[in-house]
């Protein structure tokens, strides 16, 4: 049956394409919400104009981005249903309810306030406008939970027994299936990536106004300097942290799917006797089954996954051909997210002795190493997903319910050419967008930076200003000439 | 027909009438939105444009969130229903969602560049029309039923069963009651020419927009046995009559109270008034089915213990929504200031 195998494998890639394009917004507004909550609590709190302006700089910025998050999301909750119907219909009754709950706790609290956000400070009062924005903040948060909810389900099934009459998945106990075996780790791991992710978009911005500032030879502004201070303080605490979580996720799916963690190793033969190498490269090699031209570690891998030297590691040799992962793709998405979460916390470092030494904003290679991170969150997301959702294969239900037994009854001609036009679609909208929200992070926040909205179409109009801020607006455009 | 065993309370049903309403409100309040996109083709002038736009931007998203919840609560609460109608409007589901994107992202892209707005603008009528036609199409194909295989539990009517003439011609009905409610969205936000311009077209729409659901109330019917029995014996008959008649009142007071120098609000209580009657039509024509004539809400229905753990939250977090969606609409309420815009 090649015809039905292409339309399975059309609506993979199609999903694949969908759900990854999609995934960047959220990895990067959930960071900027909380971002954006916090600058305004320490605006309301401080009066410090420059929060402010780093407020209203980074709002168009989420507007744009949260746009583009939500239609692309729309997408997605219409994907489960055309391209895998009887993976819907089959575990529908399961993770159904949690999606449901996303959208009723997480996508309306999101929508609903985010008007408030973007518009009606002046109409609304301060109050009321920061409780919009902690609204937004705690949206973007609880959507996470449910989805990644619903992800770990499918990972690491719990609390649910199979109808035998039309092999539905029948919920027993929903706390089992809400908090099921990888849930709580995978929250954890990925929220923490959304974070660092924002970290390293903020900083990376905050770095090259700081370098554009020294070519010119001139002072930077208090917004870029505070935005990079807070960007690498981020990166310092949080990127040690996420290297520990990540371990335990690690861990956590090395006793749930353990085929998983040989792939993402590079462990084909089984080392029963323990000391099983650590691989730092290697081809994987599927036809052989070996990975060639392997530079390892002996015995680390016995000592990170089994805590001992002579912890037996099994690998691929032990499971079924039909049962194994795509195994390149796994090792090497899990190489790139690996490095790219070690380079950031070099930079975490880096950007701690430099404030130690009082150097942070006059330390040239360390803003060009930050420049240089700045997509590195999405990389690293992108990667992990790619390793969690490819190693998962063959399965949709980890398991239970097989990748080639859950999709939609489509032709391959129809998703195929939907596929084409997300693909063409997708590049040409997002591209565009991509490119506003670069064109903003070109300019550095201003004082008074103009609201959300008056950019690009005139001039900025400065009614509802302060006098106070009139007048730093005054003494900071006398600075700039 | 296995109703919810041991309680009084038919869960199922409830579902039924919760998703019902969600998509009702999506109808409703995306309808404007969308419609005034479509009404974008005839506004040329920049300003009026502007006005427009800024009269939804704070809460087009939420609007749209409606679709979301009608989706997922399909999901969630009727899986099967969920798993057969989606492959089986696979195309026109996918061409709504391409053509949501350019509606949606052209709310923001239009403000950051000078260069392409023309562009963005273009999207944005683009978008909302072909999202507006695609909804049609849709809400067509499943009314006109779909060949289901009831013991693989698959759709079985190939990728183009959802294109007749019945389909294409619901999705040009739902474009033109789209930009009625839009007109009349305008009507009520507006001030000055922009406004009369409004009362006119909304007085064509309006007209178009009954002949249209005139038209397809008829055609219905005849597409199932189901469906002409229960409007065209006994007690529908009746029915039928009285809804025909509030129809037409509806769209007398409609040219009435669009009459220049009229009223503001009511013209949009009414296209909405005949929305949610269109709405309830059709759902006495479907019920029990959710997939005519093929699936019944009962067959479709996720197992207890899934619903009731939804309805808990849902009962709970519904109301929270309708009351802070309401204080979003509060915050903005009143006519748009061509100054100001919501700045």
């Amino acid at each position: 049956m090649l015809g039905s195998f292409d339309a399975v494998l059309l609506a993979r890639l199609q999903f694949a394409f969908t759900v990854s394009f999609h995934f960047l917004f959220p990895a990067f507004t959930i960071g900027l919400a909380s971002y954006l909550a916090v600058l305004n609590g320490l605006w309301l709190y401080t009066k410090k104009q420059h929060y402010l302006d780093l407020f209203r700089y980074w709002i168009k910025i989420f507007a744009l981005a949260f746009a583009m998050g939500v239609v692309s999301g729309i997408v997605m909750s219409y994907q489960f249903g055309t391209n895998w119907s009887v993976f819907a219909d089959r575990a529908g009754p399961v993770i159904g309810a949690p999606m449901a709950y996303e959208v009723l706790s997480a996508f309306f609290l999101e929508a609903g306030f985010l008007g408030i956000m973007l518009f009606g400070r002046d109409r609304v009062g301060s109050t009321l406008h920061m409780v919009a924005c902690l609204a937004v903040a705690f949206g973007t948060f609880f959507s996470a939970f449910w989805i990644l909810s619903v992800n770990s389900w499918m990972q690491t099934p719990a609390g649910f027994s199979i109808d035998p009459e039309t092999n539905q998945f029948m919920p027993e106990d929903f706390w089992q299936i809400v908090f099921n075996p990888s849930f709580p780790y995978r929250l954890a791991h990925t929220v923490t990536a959304a974070y660092l992710t924002t970290a390293f978009i903020v900083g990376g911005v905050g770095a090259w106004h700081l370098l554009r500032y020294k070519r010119r030879g001139d002072k930077p502004s208090q917004a870029t300097k505070t935005m990079f201070s807070m960007a690498m303080w981020m990166a310092t605490i949080v990127a040690p942290v996420q290297i520990f979580l990540g371990d335990a996720h690690g861990l956590n799916t090395m006793e749930h799917q353990p085929q998983k963690v040989m792939a993402m190793e590079g462990h084909f033969e089984s080392h029963p006797e323990g000391w099983a190498p650590l691989y730092l490269f290697g081809i994987p090699n599927e036809e052989t089954q070996t990975l060639d031209y392997a530079v390892g570690i002996p015995g680390l891998s016995s000592l990170i996954l089994g805590h001992s030297f002579d912890a037996p590691i099994m690998g691929l040799d032990s499971i079924p051909d039909d049962e194994q992962p795509p195994v390149a793709i796994v090792f090497w998405s899990f190489r790139i997210m690996v490095a790219l979460g070690f380079a950031m916390l070099g930079v975490g470092m880096w950007s701690l002795w430099a404030r130690y030494r009082k150097r942070l904003y006059e330390a040239p290679w360390l803003h060009r190493a930050a420049v240089l991170m700045t997509p590195s969150g999405l990389v690293a997301v992108l990667a992990g997903w790619v390793t969690t959702e490819v190693g998962r294969q063959p399965y949709t239900v980890y398991g239970l319910l097989r990748t080639s037994d859950s999709a939609a009854p489509l032709e391959a001609a129809a998703v195929g050419a939907t596929l084409v036009a997300f693909i063409v679609i997708y590049t040409a909208v997002f591209g565009a967008g991509t490119y506003y929200i670069l064109r903003l992070m070109g300019h550095p926040p201003h004082t008074a930076e103009a609201r959300y909205k008056d950019v690009v179409d005139g001039p900025t109009r400065t009614a509802g200003i302060t006098p106070a801020t009139e007048e730093l607006m005054r003494r900071h455009t006398k600075e700039e000439e | 027909m296995p109703i919810a065993e041991g309680v009084s309370f038919d869960l199922t049903l409830a579902w039924a009438m919760l998703i019902a309403l969600s998509v009702l409100i999506y109808v409703i309040l995306d309808g404007f939105d969308l419609g005034l996109g479509m009404l974008f083709a005839v506004e040329k002038d920049r300003k009026n444009r502007d006005v427009m736009m800024n009269s939804v931007a704070p809460v087009w998203d939420g609007n749209e969130t409606w679709l979301i919840l009608g989706g997922g609560g399909l999901f969630a609460a009727f899986p099967l229903a969920y798993a057969t109608i989606l492959p089986a409007t696979y195309i026109p589901v996918i061409i709504m969602l391409l053509a949501l994107i350019f509606r949606g992202v052209a709310f923001e892209f239009r403000w950051r560049t000078e260069r392409w707005k023309p562009v963005w603008d273009a999207a944005f009528i683009g978008g909302s029309t072909l999202a507006a036609f695609a909804q049609g199409m849709i809400l067509g194909a499943l009314l006109q039923g779909l060949d289901i295989d009831k013991a693989t539990r698959s759709y079985v009517g190939g990728g183009w069963g959802w294109l007749t003439p019945f389909s294409l011609f619901v999705g040009l009905a739902v474009v033109f009651g789209y930009a009625l409610l839009g007109a009349t969205w305008l009507v009520m936000k507006t001030e000055g020419p922009l406004q009369e311009r409004m009362r006119k077209r909304a007085r064509v729409l309006s007209v178009i927009t009954v002949i249209f659901i005139g038209l397809v109330s008829i055609w219905t019917p005849f597409l199932q046995d189901g469906y002409f029995s229960r409007w065209f014996t006994g007690f529908g008959i009746g029915l039928a009559v009285l809804v025909a008649l509030v129809t037409l009142l509806m769209l007398a007071l409609l040219q009435l109270t669009l009459r220049s120098g009229g009223e503001e609000v009511w013209p949009f209580i009414l296209s909405l008034a005949l929305f949610a009657l269109c709405f309830v039509g059709m759902g006495v024509s479907m019920f029990p089915y959710i997939v005519p004539t093929e699936i019944t809400i009962y067959e479709a229905a996720a197992p207890r213990a899934s619903q009731l753990f939804m309805i808990v939250g849902a009962s709970v977090l519904i109301p929270i929504i309708l009351i802070y969606t309401g204080l979003a609409y509060w915050v903005f309420r009143g006519k748009v200031d061509p100054e100001k815009g919501y700045h």
